[in-house]
């Protein structure tokens, strides 16, 4: 056996050592991957939502106001959703609508949810089947949309609304303007 | 007798915050629709469960999805057409069958490429 046929019989084995090193990289990596709605860039689907918890129901009128506003996808069951609450309310302070859309949820516990950590959103549309989380092409909850003032969707921001995430929403509005 | 209590209660206390199950599924009343969306079903990947497809996937959302291929699969879509929505939506990454595209042509060819040189190695040894 020459020196190039036995370099050959060790390149399976090379390329063996290779896939392992490759996956014992990835052991204990989130294997969850982030799956972005390819709709930022494209027009909000169409929508026609009952109101929830005394609130008025959701049209596409309302997330093509002239203005930037914001879209929440939320619901009572989510508990990341009660830890942005603070944070939502701090944007609604600064003077931006937020309007919202309550997933797979009933209306008693909606309006028991808002009583306890409050009601920063102006209108907010009922989703009982969790149909629009896929016309949005959403992966969860909670989910933030910035909508800009003709309806189209220009930002997402997927997961719970952190403190440092309010000054990076505030300047998506003001890019969305 | 305290201990059973606080057993009991571990045991039959539901958490504060849970989401709630997802409706049972209602197959399609024409066995040839329910068939396409179930063969559709196979192939969409749950966003909850992202290995399970969400004919596997007891996720609500996954729900929510067949609930959505039924109703469009019953409106007379086609399969590829059904797809497409959820492609649109969520890219490539929600189907499990790559699409045939310029920039997909190595996969769909690799076994091609692979048997090919098989069957190189195997002429080579054979000749010799």
């Amino acid at each position: 056996m020459t020196m190039g046929t036995r370099a050959l019989w060790l390149l399976p084995l090379a390329l063996f050592a290779g896939l392992v090193v490759l996956m014992a990289g990835n052991l204990g990596k989130p294997q969850q991957a982030v799956v972005r709605s390819h709709l930022v860039g494209k027009p909000v689907p169409a929508l026609a939502l009952e109101g929830v918890a005394g609130a008025q129901g959701l049209t596409n009128a309302d997330l093509a106001s002239g203005k930037p506003v914001l879209l929440n996808l939320f619901a009572s069951w989510c508990l990341p959703c009660a830890v942005e609450a603070p944070q939502l309310e701090a944007l609604r302070a600064k003077g931006v609508t937020i309007h919202a859309i309550a997933v797979r949820d009933q209306p008693a516990d909606v309006e028991g949810f808002l009583a306890k950590h409050g009601n920063p959103f102006g209108r907010i549309g009922q989703d009982p089947g969790g149909r629009m989380m896929i016309a949005f092409g959403a992966s969860g909850v909670p989910e933030t949309f910035v909508v800009d003032g003709k309806g189209i969707i220009r930002f997402q921001h997927l997961g719970e609304i952190r403190a440092e995430h309010v000054p990076m929403l505030m300047a998506e509005l003001e890019k969305a303007r | 007798m305290r201990a059973w209590a606080v057993a009991l209660l571990l045991l039959t206390g539901v958490p504060a915050v849970a989401e709630p199950p997802p409706p049972p599924d209602v197959p399609l009343a024409d066995p040839v629709a329910e068939q396409k969306a179930k063969a559709l079903m196979g192939e969409l990947r749950c966003l909850t469960c992202q290995n399970q497809s969400i004919a596997d996937s007891g996720a609500a959302q996954a729900q929510a999805m067949r609930v959505e291929v039924r109703e469009r699969i019953a409106a007379g879509e086609e399969p590829e057409a059904v797809r497409a929505f959820f492609v649109e939506r969520y890219g490539d990454w929600v189907s499990f069958v790559p699409p045939a595209r310029q920039d997909t042509a190595l996969l769909w060819a690799a076994p091609l490429l692979f048997l090919a040189l098989g069957a190189v190695l195997v002429m080579r040894r054979i000749r010799r």
